[in-house]
């Protein structure tokens, strides 16, 4: 009885063992790896792609996919890079602009992100147009308008730097010791956590994955609810294209580029189900933190990187291998 | 009809973690017979015949194909040993055309090495023959997404054919059947008996049984209660045997008084030619309204119509006499409607959702407290009381709705509606496929709510559900009401009659 028992915490909880696993393995080659720089490091990495993750998580549980993900990160990291450069930097992109105050720019990619994120559930809900097809639609245009806004002269493409410090101090800087970075991961990872499992919002959002049609029977307004779980999601990546800027200290219109695929690769080896109705917010931080220790690890131990895409590869699909069982029908 | 077997299961049982699934059961089965295999849900019967398919390996006991020992590991083998399902949920390629899904797998080829294609000829005339052979109208190249159930199902009994099964199990073959489809299927029945097959039939309805039934076995609590000749058998001595009491009564005496007039429907008139049309009824408060009529009568696009999921051409809904517009079932929910749809699995249950979130997914918004957060108390409560109060059986609150029984699957449907505090339930088919013994809960939980004053719509094809239960039946047939008859003085003759009136 007790074997059994064992099997299932080990399935239940398969992600979080996975996790530990790479983690002792990476150590045992090298013990250095056991190293608070490190692991700090792994979080520094991993704490735009949990936002953005968990913006994919959003989408995924209500049964859709959002694949303009990658190309808002890039919008939102040029207009914010653009507006926040310093005032003695030679090529500007606004040259005349005057210092605006750090929140303003990052406002306005946030809501650029949140505007895609609109278009997107709007279509999906008005036009009844499948996700993957409408999300696939504006992430060209996306990609189109960002190309465009990067165009503009005096920039004509060049890559933007010269960025702010009190900007790239987001992704850069410390407060307590703690990188300020990873700190707002955690902030809107609790409050992605309150979301799904406190809101109304959270609930609809798992029936409308779990059942659309039982979800219109009981009276959901499911429509408004995904155009309201698209835009939140659409934000998220508005913030994430920022926070990136911000720690790369620059931006291109081609930032972002694939993240949507590991966005999704963090969110079903966490645990979510890309048929709906099943994901949590720790899955999905477990998800991000296991390709953290990939991508760090195995660099950190000297594994070639054309090495480390198949081993990443062989990670997406026996993760999702393992913790599908736990939904599998019991035989 | 010679004595010997044409398969035997003896001594099956079967055990799963913390359950005796199967515990010692013998069944035999003889050649050219229609066997019923009888049982609530969760007697043990798809165990039994999960084992027969190699789904699950028996722990103990042997079964015998014509006195022989036969090993089966998985449905290929029962394939190949003559044994095939007709499972009550059909699962055909839709998008190809009838050929092509019987003979899937197996396709016949031509040609030599590694120049071999599909030969479409021989399967088009192959596939003809058969269906001559067993006097079924299907043409080989139609589309299957575009035929009805009854001829997918057909066609599915053709294929077991076609493998040459001398063993058919027929999973609840007739649930969503029509009469006259009903019928045809019969006379399939009769066909294969006489080409010496033995068919293991699985059903609910008992007037079925005993019209088709050679042999009656029935199946309790993972035992075996008996196997007796069909002759010798009545609905009253199934029933008793099958829940293991003498059942006095089948339904709930009922103690609700019909008030003044709540809902009052006037031609309600679908947009489309074939669908519902001219429809006008009224329903009491505190009234139970039974809906008759024959699969295919529009009853359930009727009260989806009413409930704002179908759109309607014409036609005026007045609830407390004022006139209401439900274009949705939010609106339907503002009037204090409730729908407790007829596909419990596709438009009801969320099954990977727990218990406690199906109960409340229908009125989250009771429980926004003003920071816009839920309110996770007084949810845990109300789920916990109402789960309570329609005594479902489930191991927790916690639990994926989709481990439960049908039955108890369904009081949670009820839980989550009556948690909206509705005014008028329309039920479409509250009881199908739940076993007997919630069944009876089920009913008195609709009697108690009548008396408690709420309004019920109740569709259902089974007559005497309609009869013990309904203050009134509203009979529709082909889209329009053919009339009313009183519940407790109607009789099975004539709501029939209704029902068939409109036919052409």
């Amino acid at each position: 009885m007790s074997g059994r028992k064992i099997i299932s915490f080990m399935s239940q909880n398969a992600i979080y063992i996975v996790l530990v696993v790479l983690v002792i393995a990476i150590a045992i080659w090298d013990t250095r790896f056991l190293s608070l720089t490190v692991f700090r490091d792994i979080l520094l990495q991993s704490s735009t792609r949990t936002i953005i993750a968990l913006g994919a998580a959003f989408v995924l549980i209500t049964g859709g996919v959002d694949l303009s993900t990658g190309r808002v990160v890039g919008l939102t990291a040029v207009l914010s890079a653009s507006m926040l450069q310093t005032t003695d930097y030679a090529q500007r992109f606004y040259p005349n602009l005057g210092e605006m105050p750090l929140w303003l720019p990052i406002v306005i990619a946030i809501v650029a992100g949140l505007l895609v994120g609109l278009l997107n559930g709007f279509v999906i809900s008005k036009f009844s147009i499948p996700p993957f097809i409408a999300t696939l639609g504006t992430m060209v245009m996306v990609y189109g308008i960002n190309s465009i806004y990067f165009d503009l002269p005096p920039n004509n493409s060049q890559p933007i730097g010269g960025l702010r410090p009190d900007f790239t101090n987001l992704g850069t800087g410390y407060v307590f010791g703690m990188p300020i970075l990873v700190l707002i991961a955690i902030i809107v990872s609790i409050l992605v956590w309150i979301v799904f499992n406190k809101t109304v919002l959270g609930k609809n959002m798992y029936a409308i994955g779990g059942n659309r049609e039982a979800a219109i029977v009981s009276g959901i307004n499911v429509g408004k609810n995904l155009l309201f779980i698209y835009a939140i999601a659409g934000a998220l990546y508005g913030l994430g294209g920022v926070l990136e800027a911000a720690r790369t200290g620059g931006a291109t219109n081609n930032y972002g580029n694939m993240y949507e695929l590991d966005a999704i690769a963090a969110c079903v080896v966490g645990g979510v189900s890309t048929s709906g109705g099943i994901g949590t917010v720790p899955g999905v931080l477990a998800g991000v933190l296991i390709f953290g220790v990939i991508n760090y690890g195995l660099t950190f131990i000297g594994v070639n990187p054309y090495w480390q895409l198949i081993i990443k590869g062989l990670i997406i699909v026996t993760a999702v291998a393992f913790d599908i069982r736990k939904y599998l029908a019991k035989r | 009809m010679g004595n010997r077997y044409l398969l035997e299961m003896i001594n099956i049982s079967k055990e799963f973690p913390g359950v005796k699934a199967l515990d010692g059961v013998t069944i035999r089965v003889r050649p050219g017979t229609v066997h019923a295999l009888m049982g609530e849900n969760g007697a043990g019967k798809s165990t039994l015949m999960k084992c027969l398919f190699g789904i699950y390996r028996p722990d103990e006991g042997e079964i015998l194909l014509n006195g022989q020992k036969v090993t089966i590991t998985n449905s290929k083998d029962a394939l190949n040993h003559g044994i095939s399902m007709i499972h009550q949920e059909l699962h055909p390629v839709p998008f190809r055309n009838v050929m092509e899904n019987i003979w899937l797998g197996r396709f016949p080829l031509k040609g030599f090495g590694p120049f071999r294609f599909v030969d479409e000829k021989k399967m088009f005339a192959d596939t003809q023959k058969l269906f001559q052979d067993l006097d079924m109208d299907i043409k080989p190249d139609t589309i299957v997404g575009s035929m009805s159930v009854s001829q997918i199902q057909m066609m599915e009994i053709a294929k077991a054919v076609s493998y040459n099964s001398k063993v058919i199990v027929m999973d609840e073959p007739t649930s969503s059947l029509t009469e006259n489809e009903v019928a045809q299927l019969f006379k399939t029945i009769d066909e294969l008996k006489e080409r010496g097959v033995a068919i293991i039939y699985i059903s609910h309805k008992m007037e079925e049984i005993l019209k088709i039934a050679d042999d009656v076995t029935v199946m309790r609590d993972g035992k075996l209660v008996g196997t007796w000749p069909a002759s010798e058998m009545t609905i009253d001595m199934i029933i008793s045997k099958m829940v293991g009491r003498d059942l006095t009564q089948r339904f709930p005496v009922r103690s609700n008084t019909p008030g003044e007039v709540l809902l009052r429907v006037e031609g309600l008139t679908s947009p489309f030619a074939k669908s519902f049309r001219n429809v006008s009824f009224e329903l009491r408060r505190g009234e139970i309204l039974g809906v008759g009529g024959l699969v295919g009568a529009q009853r359930t696009e009727l009260v989806e119509a009413l409930f704002g999921l179908r759109s309607v051409a014409s036609g005026k809904i007045f609830i407390n006499d004022r006139e209401v517009k439900i274009n949705s079932p939010i609106d339907a929910k503002k009037h204090k409607m409730a729908l407790l749809t007829e596909e419990r699995r596709v438009t009801g249950i969320f099954p990977v959702l727990s218990v406690m979130e199906n109960t409340l997914v229908a009125n989250q918004h009771q429980y926004v407290t003003p920071y816009k957060l839920l309110h996770q108390q007084k949810r845990k409560e109300d789920a916990d009381r109402n789960v309570k109060m329609l005594r479902v059986k489930t191991p927790s609150l916690k639990t994926l709705i989709k481990d439960l029984s049908g039955g108890n699957q369904q009081k949670v449907i009820f839980a989550r509606w009556l948690l909206t505090e509705p005014d008028i339930l329309i039920l479409d088919e509250p009881t199908r496929g739940i076993d007997i013994g919630a069944k009876f809960e089920i009913y008195t939980i609709i009697a108690d709510l009548a008396k408690q004053g709420k309004s019920i719509i109740m569709i259902s094809s089974e007559l005497p559900e309609l009869m013990g239960m309904s203050d009134r039946i509203m009979v529709m047939s082909a889209g329009q009401v053919s009339g009313f008859v009183d519940g407790a003085s109607a009789t099975e003759e004539e709501i029939m009659r209704l029902a068939t009136r409109l036919l052409v």
